[in-house]
This record gives structure tokens, C-alpha cells and sequence, in this order.
């Protein structure tokens, strides 16, 4: 994704984001004035007042009651405007516009779901309508997470056994970032997704086919392997990350690290998406979180004729 | 009263806390404060050394996208451990235990403190809680940084209560270390010293000591419902119990937000002795700066929930929040006024000491500047948990409190080992750390601002440049730091012996002590007549020649 | 470390005088008090938190406390006050015999407390009344308890309230054991009574915490 922000920002992709860009480069601004105007002091009084000679003993001023009153006075009146600017500006971010296009965020390690109106549930990437205000009503499985987007300058801390929501409209039709901003455990720097803001037609024709469509198994369960992020721990080139890799896994004699071993067939490959505890091949961690347990039957189908499928 | 000392200063013959008795039991079992400033010293420079070279390590890792060193589980534990240490074991009892306990008396014209005994007691709590820590660390898996959110903490394996335990104990130490710190300022001044005459050190470490004793038993209790939370699921902060994981960001920021305050209050003590000495004028605005120092610490429990502005806090909540913080913003804003105000028609002397000063000045305004952004609540949402706010705090945690720190080892090193340092050494060190410190950690603003997530093992290829840029940077940091400790280490083996007041400083531990001290600090006891910045009653206020004093130390 | 011999025995070299150091001590002592009162308030922030949220649970469930065990409790803490008052007044007059006596007394008070505190515990314990994941209550009085949302939650903080109360019982009986042993050696007189003083100070502290616990658990 090429970089179309300022020095500072990030590209600005939704309609509040100018707005908070322009209350940051406001508080940037009187900072940096303040600040220089501190540093040249300093540096003038250094140069100008040296110590000309060890026994040189300067004759104290009287300080100027006026002068720190003075000060802070100013920094009071100062403080008052970005305040209230600042506060503006959350509110503008805390309150969605009502008849706002609403979609499901359900967080969990690592990965984000997404539930839309008419029950299509999709992993990995939020896709969405440009244009129209979109408001994200969203919960987490396991842990705390956190849903930003840079380009949009929002985030919202998910929760388990709470609501916590946000809303943003995409400005531009383009693909922008989803991290994770609240720490979630091993693979955090992995729970990645991204936003696709389609135009209308676009994105109503893309919900259509959401649900698998006419993929076959194999194909479906391919995009699934990403959507989820199994290929942040499974490779599927015979590389060790977190996890064994997938290739050649179908069929291959499994050793646990309880002493145990087995043959891996479906039922095998299914078990260790559902419970990955139970059976944890010898020599390898046993990191993996068990909330892939809960994801449809269709998709687990489909991920299971995906992994049979890597030779 | 008399400027100069009855003690002869030849190296070896007189009497000092350092020579007086010479058993390793006269140091691990002694009750002079002095002593067990050094003691603090020691431990706090390992575990300083241990959390910096695991910040390396991350540093390292990050360098380049994707595994470079380690694997994301050893990553995230390097990353909770850099941040445990810094905060528990070494920012937070830093300053108060090594130069309070040090300086402090001797600028009250004390003898001791007021509970001597009380006071080694804190340092082997602090050692059991040390230990524990270690105990956690090799026991492995405690990787939630140091906030320890719940429920991820509290679903961890066994380790973590072992790491509840260490901060709940560590807690102690401070927290008994602050009562004996409030005591001693209330009841052992010398005769003559007001309140109006004490050091600004003193006036910071009292309000440090308030804020130890009103916020650190939050912790403690935290951290015990955590354990308990842990190990009989008490379901106070665990959803999946019913619990409430926000309710643990609240009790655990009602403590780690005025912590930032034990971190930073000391460290504005020390600039404001340095920024008198070095430019020998009085401290501008002295009771506004020494009162902003105590407004601070009262602000400070007040503001706790601008952690939390995307938690899923109220809204009205965040906005309280928000306008408290920046009213902090105006006696911190007060005082580096009063710093840079200071150095108005005085007598400026670039020395080390004074180098850090100044570095500090800048550093921490950035710092501070940038603090204020991230309480604009619109702009906070967009950067909160970023490498913003990693860069923001550690500009006014490092470039603030351990620069403010390393400025007062170097001033008063000669007060506490007798010995000078090498003075070119000393401002090459400063000047690498300064560099190194703004290459490091400024390129963490443009991280922070462009999105970049904070706690993170592996990064989007847009952010390589500025990550590996902020590597370089960071070994730049490290050699500054080297330099300064092999310039201390230089100095005890090699270093000129030191005269009483090197410095020309005016408070008492400059004129009515030997360098070093004798075991009791003074021969009779001290009578303040004037204020700790009064340069002039120093050197004409009793027709007294202050001439050998301000010689400047022979090469031996 | 030497003693000027002019002085009073029990002044440390660190201090002018004995008013000096009697003064610190006890400025000292208040600001550990304070700490104290942080730490539970810590916990009593906690209970507010869920009573609020939760008040019909807590409504009910103050029921399942006994309210006599309770109020006994309080009497028995009430006149152990009661009696380290007594004791610093004895000491003030120099009268060791009433020191030692009233300090025991005072023992034997904390330990009725802490008996009654047992029998609280162990008959929720045989009724599976458990803090935290292992509550699972049965029987008569517990029983009908077992589904409550929250029960849990109340028990836990229960247990944790008057445990960390209970620990503070206890050491408040190994000081009193000390200051009784040492009041017996004779060290203690009227110019100098400081640690008496001092562990009465905490000791009302202790009462003072137990008379808010009691009706936030027991009664409301």
C-alpha cells in the first residue's frame, strides 16, 4: 500500500479523519512553536550568561510574580481551546450517524470475524461499502483486542462479555490496514486483516458471493487458511514456524508429545482444529488458541480438504 | 557559620562512612543511609544493565520485518521483561533509594533518617522482591507486558504468581521507604531549616513519598486479587467468571498513573539543584516550583483514566479525564519556565552535570508536548497504543528521569566516592546519549503516528526504514551509557581526589561535609541561616574566601 | 553505633531528643495507618463496584452471613479496644502489672475473634461455600444458594475481605505477645512507652476496619 498521508499521518480514508488530522497538526504546531521558543532560551542564556570566570558570582534577580502568573494564564487559555476541540472531535468519533450499515466484529486469538446483516459470516478481511457510514458492533471470544485502522483514526477496544463499538465512513474506495492494538498473546503482531471499502454495487455483489459461493472445497478452504491466519503459524512449504507445517501432513504417522502417535486422517485434522490441546505433535509448543473450535461446520469442511490437499 | 570543613581532605587519612568499618557485614547489615544508597546503587545498576540489554535484544529483533533474532514467544517475553524491570525494579525506586537516601539527610542536616533500621529493611524487601522476579523470568512464559491485562494475565501458567508476588513485596519497600522519607523531612530538619529553605531535591522527594504512600498499596491490592484471581478465580476481573477486566485497568492505573510521578518528581529535584549550582543564580520561581512539584503529585491520582480513553470507558468519564490531564500539563509547564528562567543573568557553567540538565530540558519538553497530545482525546484515539505513546513515555521516562538521574550521579559523585571523573568523558558520554537517545526514540514518533502498533514481533515492510533507524540509534544510546559507566568505573580507580565542594553548590551537603562524608555527615551540627540557593551568602556572606573551594581539582 | 550516655537508654544517636524520636515514630505509624486504610479501600472499591452493579445479590446474600457471629465478633473487638486503651493508660502511670495484664487480655480477645472467625469459616467450607471457581454450594442453609449470577462474586469478596482482616488479627497478636513479653522484662515506662502506643494505634485501626466490614457483609 503506497503511502499517500503527510510527514506524520498516514493517508486520510474516512470523513473524520481530516478533522482529527487537523486537531493533531494544531496541538503539532503550538507545541513546536512553544518548544522552540524554550530551546532558543536556553541556548541563548547559555551563551549569553557563561561563566566568564570561577569566582564570578552573578547578583540574584527578584523573580516576577507577574511573569509566572502570566504564564500560567496563557498555558490555561491555551489548554481551554485544544480541550475543547479535542472534545468535538471524540464526540464526532464516539457517535455513529444514525441508519448506519452495521456489522458484527467477533475478535478472538488470532483472528477477526465478521457477521453482516443478512448472517454471511467472513474471516480476515472487512469489506464495506464506501461512502456510507458503517458502524462495527463488536466482542471478543478469549482475551481484550483492539480494532484500528490508521487510515480511518479510529480504534476501539474489543471485550469479552461486552458491546464496545465503533463507526467510520470510508472516504475512498481502496484496501487499508485492521491491527490489533491491545497485546493478545503470541501471535498479536499477526491478528492483521484489512478494510476493503467497495463502491455500493460492488460490495452488494461481493456480499452475494461471500459465503463460499461456487468455490470448490479445496479452493474455499484455502482462502479460509488465510482469512484466519493459520499461514501465520502453518506454513504449507514444509518451513517450521509456531506450528507443523501442512505439507504432506494428510496420511503422515503423527508423534504426540504425550507418547502417543497416530495415523492423520480427517478426523484427525479436525480434532486438532477443534481441540488443539489434546494431541500436540512432539517437539512443538502447544500455542494454539482453541477458538477456531468455533467456527461453522461448513468452513471447518472446507479447511479440512485444504489441508488434505497441500502435498 | 562556617563554610569550610575541620575535616583535612588527605585521601586515606580521613575518617569517611567508606573507611570507618571495612567488614562485608558492616555494609549488607549497616543502618547509614549512606551506605545503603550504595547498596540501592548496586543493585539498581544490574538490574538496570539486565532490562537494558533485553531492550537491545528487542531493539535487535525489530530491526528488520518477520523473525531476525528470536521467536515471537521469546520476543514478547524480552519485551514484558524490559518493561517489569525498568518500571518495578529500577525507575520507580531509582532516584528516591540511591540519591534520597544518599543526599537527602545530608541536605536536611540530619545524622540518618528518621528509621534507620526501617530503611535496610526496605532494601532486602526490595531484594525479595527482586528475587522473585528473577524466579518468574526463569521460569518463562510472562509475557503481558507490564500492565498485566486481564484475562490474558490471568490465564497464564503458574510464573505470573510469582510475578504478582515480587511487585506486591517490591511495593512494600517503596512504600515504607516513602514513610520514612515524609518522617525525616517533617522531624529531622537542622535548626534554621524552614520549609522555604529546603533544597528543591528535598521538596521532590517529599512529593514523591506522598504519592509512594497513597498509590502504592493499590497495587498491592491489585496485584493480590490478581493472584487470587489467578489461583482461586475469585471472578472479580476474569468476564469468563463474571468479572470485569475494565475494573482491572482502573485499579491497575489508579497506581500506574501517579507511578509515572515517583518516576518523574525526583528527576525535577535534581534539574532544579543542578540548573541553581551550574548557572550559580537562584532557582526562579523557587515556592512555584517547589508547590508545582506537590500540585503535581495531588493531579496525579486524578487522571488515571486517560489510559483508558479506548477501553470502553464511558464517554463523560474520558472527557473528565481528559481536562484533568492537561491541567498537569501547567505546573510541569511552570517548571521548566522556572529551569530555563533560571539561567537568566546567572553564571552559566557547561559542566557534565549541567550538560544532562540541559538535555533534560529538552528531552523532557518533547515529552511533555507530546503528553499533551495524547491527552487530546480526538487525537488519542488515533494514537493510543502505538509507538507514540512508546516513544512519548520513554522521552520523559528516560530522557527525563534517567538523564536527570545520570546528571546527579555525576554531580554529586565526587560527594560520594571522593573521587572526580574525567570531564571529557563525561560530556562525550552526555552527548552520545543525547544523540542517540532522539535517534532512537524520535523515529518512534513517526512510527506511532503512521499506525504502528506497540508489542509487536512482526510489522508491516512500510515501517522497515524507520524501525531499523531506530536500531542504529539505539546502540548509539548503549555506547553513551558504556562510556558512562567506565567513566565512573575510571574515576574509582584512577580519579583525583575531590574537594568538599567541587561545584560551588550552596546547600549542605556541599558546605558542611567532607568528600566523602564522615559516618555521622557533619562534625557539629549544621545551623541554616539562608536558602539552599543563596550563592552569594556562600561565597561573601561571612567575609569567608571561598577561592580554595572553587579551584579547580588538581590532576593527582 | 555509640549512645551519648547523658541520654535516655532507649534514645537512638540519631535523634536530639526523646519527644524527637517519639514524634517520628508516631507520624510514622499514622502514615502506615494510611496505607493501610488504601489498601482496603482497594477492596472496598471492589465491593461498591458489585454491589452496585449486582445490589439484589448482595441483598440477599448478606443473609447467608450470620449476623449474631458477626455482631458477637464486633463486641469482642470493641472491648479488646477497650482494653490497649487501658493499657497505654497503665504504662502512662508507670503501672507494668496493668500493661501486661490488659495486653493479654487483649490476646485473649483477638482470639475469641479469631475463633468465631474458624467456626464462620469451616461451616461455609463443609457447605462447599468456597471463594472463587470452587464455589459450589449444598445443604439447608447454603444450598439454594448454588445458582445466584454473582453468588460467586460475593463469597470472593467476602473471603477476601475478612481474610486479609483475619491476617491482620494475627499479627496484631504476635505484636501484642511481644509487647507483653517485653512489658514483663520491664521495658517499658511512662517516659517511654512508644511501641504501646504505636500497636494500639494499629490495633484500633484493625477495630475500625472490622466495624465497617460487619453491616456492608453481614447486615445490608
Amino acid at each position: 500500500m503506497g503511502d499517500k498521508g503527510t510527514f506524520w499521518m498516514p493517508q486520510s480514508a474516512s470523513t473524520v479523519s481530516g478533522e482529527v488530522d487537523a486537531l493533531f497538526y494544531l496541538t503539532f504546531w503550538i507545541s513546536t512553536v512553544i518548544f522552540l521558543m524554550v530551546v532558543g532560551a536556553m541556548a541563548y542564556f547559555v551563551i549569553r550568561y557563561r561563566r566568564r570566570s570561577e569566582s564570578e558570582v552573578p547578583v540574584d534577580e527578584h523573580d516576577s510574580r507577574l511573569f509566572e502568573y502570566s504564564t500560567i494564564g496563557l498555558s490555561i487559555v491555551l489548554v481551554l481551546i485544544v480541550f475543547t476541540w479535542g472534545f468535538k472531535v471524540y464526540l464526532k468519533l464516539n457517535v455513529a450517524p444514525p441508519g448506519a450499515y452495521e456489522v458484527q466484529v467477533t475478535a478472538s486469538q488470532w483472528k477477526w470475524d465478521y457477521t453482516y446483516p443478512d448472517g454471511t459470516v467472513y474471516a480476515g478481511d472487512l469489506h464495506v461499502p464506501a461512502n456510507r457510514p458503517v458502524r462495527l458492533v463488536m466482542n471478543s471470544m478469549d482475551v481484550l483486542h483492539s480494532f484500528f485502522v490508521p487510515q480511518f483514526r479510529i480504534k476501539q477496544d474489543v471485550v469479552p462479555n461486552r458491546y464496545t463499538s465503533v463507526w467510520f465512513e470510508a472516504s475512498v474506495t481502496d484496501t487499508f490496514d485492521v491491527f490489533c492494538t491491545e497485546y493478545c498473546g503470541n501471535q498479536h503482531s499477526g491478528m492483521l486483516g484489512k478494510v476493503i471499502a467497495h463502491p455500493q454495487e460492488e460490495f452488494d455483489l461481493w456480499l452475494s458471493e461471500a459465503g463460499g459461493g461456487d468455490l470448490s472445497p479445496e479452493e474455499y478452504g484455502e482462502r479460509l487458511f488465510g482469512q484466519n491466519n493459520c499461514n501465520t503459524c502453518h506454513s504449507i512449504d514444509g518451513t517450521r514456524i509456531v506450528g507443523p507445517s501442512m505439507q504432506g501432513l494428510f496420511g503422515s504417522q503423527r508423534q504426540f508429545a504425550s507418547g502417543e502417535s497416530a495415523v492423520a486422517d480427517e478426523n484427525y485434522l479436525l480434532n486438532s482444529i477443534v481441540a488443539p490441546a489434546a494431541q500436540v505433535v512432539e517437539g512443538y509448543p502447544p500455542a494454539m488458541p482453541p477458538s477456531y473450535g468455533s467456527l461453522p461446520q461448513d468452513q471447518l469442511n472446507a479447511l479440512v480438504a485444504y489441508i488434505k490437499s497441500v502435498q | 557559620m562556617s563554610v569550610a570543613t575541620a575535616t583535612t581532605e588527605i585521601p586515606g587519612k580521613q575518617v569517611t562512612y567508606l573507611n570507618h568499618e571495612k567488614s562485608i557485614k558492616s555494609w549488607l547489615l549497616t543502618l547509614d543511609h549512606k551506605r545503603i544508597g550504595l547498596l540501592y546503587m548496586s543493585t539498581i545498576v544490574v538490574v538496570f544493565l539486565a532490562a537494558g540489554i533485553l531492550a537491545l535484544l528487542v531493539r535487535i529483533e525489530l530491526m528488520s520485518p518477520g523473525r531476525t533474532i528470536v521467536d515471537a514467544q521469546t520476543y514478547n517475553q524480552f519485551f514484558s521483561l524490559h518493561g517489569i524491570l525498568m518500571v518495578f525494579l529500577f525507575i520507580v525506586p531509582s532516584v528516591p533509594a540511591i540519591l534520597g537516601n544518599f543526599i537527602m539527610p545530608i541536605q536536611l542536616g540530619a545524622i540518618d533518617v528518621a528509621f534507620p533500621r526501617l530503611n535496610l529493611a526496605s532494601y532486602y524487601i526490595y531484594m525479595v522482591g527482586g528475587v522473585l522476579v528473577v524466579a518468574a523470568m526463569l521460569l518463562g512464559q510472562i509475557d503481558t507486558g507490564w500492565t498485566f491485562y486481564t484475562p490474558y494475565s490471568s490465564r497464564l501458567g503458574a510464573p505470573i504468581i510469582f510475578m504478582t508476588l515480587a511487585i506486591f513485596i517490591a511495593g512494600f519497600s517503596s512504600i515504607l521507604t516513602g514513610i520514612n522519607f515524609i518522617v525525616t523531612i517533617h522531624k529531622m530538619r537542622a535548626p534554621g531549616l524552614t520549609w522555604n529553605r529546603l533544597p528543591l531535591f528535598v521538596w521532590s522527594i517529599y512529593a514523591t513519598s506522598i504519592v509512594q504512600v497513597l498509590a502504592t498499596p493499590v497495587i498491592g491490592i491489585t496485584m493480590l486479587l490478581l493472584l487470587l484471581e489467578k489461583t482461586l478465580g475469585i471472578g472479580i476481573f476474569d468476564p469468563a467468571l463474571g468479572g470485569d477486566p475494565i475494573l482491572f485497568q482502573h485499579f491497575f492505573w489508579f497506581y500506574s498513573h501517579p507511578a509515572v510521578y515517583i518516576m518523574i518528581l525526583p528527576a525535577f529535584g535534581i534539574i532544579s539543584d543542578l540548573m541553581g549550582t551550574f548557572s550559580r543564580h537562584e532557582v526562579m520561581g523557587y515556592k512555584f516550583v517547589a508547590l508545582s512539584s506537590v500540585a503535581i503529585a495531588f493531579l496525579g491520582f486524578l487522571v488515571w483514566g486517560h489510559h483508558m480513553f479506548v477501553s470502553g470507558q464511558s464517554a463523560v468519564s474520558s472527557i473528565v479525564f481528559s481536562l484533568i490531564t492537561y491541567l498537569i500539563g501547567i505546573p510541569t509547564g511552570v517548571k521548566v519556565i522556572n529551569w530555563v528562567g533560571t539561567m537568566y543573568k546567572g553564571s552559566v557553567s557547561l559542566k557534565t552535570p549541567m550538560l544532562y540538565a540541559l538535555s533534560f530540558l529538552f528531552l523532557f519538553s518533547i515529552g511533555g508536548f507530546t503528553g499533551v497530545m495524547l491527552g487530546v482525546l480526538g487525537v488519542d484515539i488515533h494514537l493510543h497504543d502505538t509507538y507514540f505513546v512508546v516513544a512519548h513515555f520513554h522521552y520523559v521516562m528516560m530522557g527525563g528521569t534517567v538523564v536527570a538521574l545520570i546528571g546527579g550521579l555525576h554531580y554529586w559523585w565526587p560527594k560520594i566516592t571522593g573521587k572526580m571523573y574525567n570531564e571529557t568523558a563525561g560530556r562525550i558520554a552526555c552527548a552520545l546519549i543525547f544523540i542517540g537517545f532522539n535517534v532512537t526514540f524520535f523515529t518512534q514518533f513517526v512510527l506511532g503516528t503512521k499506525g504502528m502498533p506497540r508489542r509487536y514481533y512482526d510489522y508491516q515492510p512500510q515501517y522497515a526504514d524507520l524501525h531499523a533507524l531506530s536500531t542504529y540509534g539505539s546502540w548509539i544510546l548503549a555506547a553513551g551509557l558504556f562510556l558512562v559507566l567506565f567513566t565512573f568505573i575510571h574515576s574509582l580507580m584512577r580519579g583525583a581526589a575531590a574537594p568538599s565542594n567541587p561545584w560551588g553548590g550552596a546547600s549542605l551537603e556541599w558546605t558542611h561535609t567532607s568528600s566523602p562524608p564522615s559516618p555521622h555527615n557533619f562534625d557539629e551540627q549544621p545551623i541554616v541561616t539562608h536558602g539552599p540557593y543563596d550563592y552569594h551568602h556562600y561565597y561573601h556572606g561571612d567575609g569567608q574566601s571561598a577561592e580554595a573551594e572553587l579551584a579547580p581539582p588538581s590532576k593527582a | 553505633m555509640s549512645t551519648a550516655s547523658a541520654h535516655h537508654p532507649k534514645l537512638q544517636h540519631h535523634f536530639v531528643s526523646m519527644d524527637q524520636q517519639f514524634d517520628a515514630s508516631k507520624l510514622g505509624m499514622w502514615l502506615f495507618l494510611i496505607t493501610e486504610i488504601l489498601l482496603f479501600s482497594g477492596m472496598f472499591v471492589a465491593y461498591t463496584v458489585y454491589r452496585v452493579w449486582h445490589p439484589e445479590v448482595f441483598e440477599a446474600l448478606s443473609g447467608a452471613l450470620d449476623w449474631r457471629l458477626g455482631g458477637v465478633n464486633t463486641l469482642v473487638l470493641l472491648a479488646s479496644s477497650f482494653t490497649v486503651a487501658a493499657s497505654i493508660h497503665h504504662i502512662q502511670n508507670d503501672n507494668r502489672k496493668g500493661l501486661v495484664r490488659n495486653v493479654i487480655l487483649t490476646i485473649i480477645f483477638a482470639g475469641v475473634f479469631m475463633f468465631i472467625k474458624y467456626l464462620e469459616y469451616s461451616g461455609k467450607f463443609s457447605h462447599g461455600v468456597f471463594p472463587g471457581e470452587a464455589y459450589a454450594p449444598f445443604g439447608d442453609h447454603y444450598g439454594h444458594y448454588a445458582d445466584v449470577p454473582y453468588a460467586p462474586q460475593f463469597f470472593s469478596i467476602y473471603f477476601v475481605m475478612t481474610g486479609i482482616h483475619g491476617v491482620h488479627v494475627l499479627v496484631g497478636m504476635g505484636i501484642f505477645a511481644w509487647l507483653a513479653f517485653r512489658g514483663a522484662r520491664g521495658d517499658f515506662s511512662s517516659e517511654y512507652y512508644t511501641p504501646v502506643e504505636l500497636s494500639g494505634l494499629y490495633w484500633h485501626l484493625v477495630d475500625i476496619i472490622w466495624i465497617f466490614l460487619f453491616p456492608l457483609l453481614y447486615l445490608i
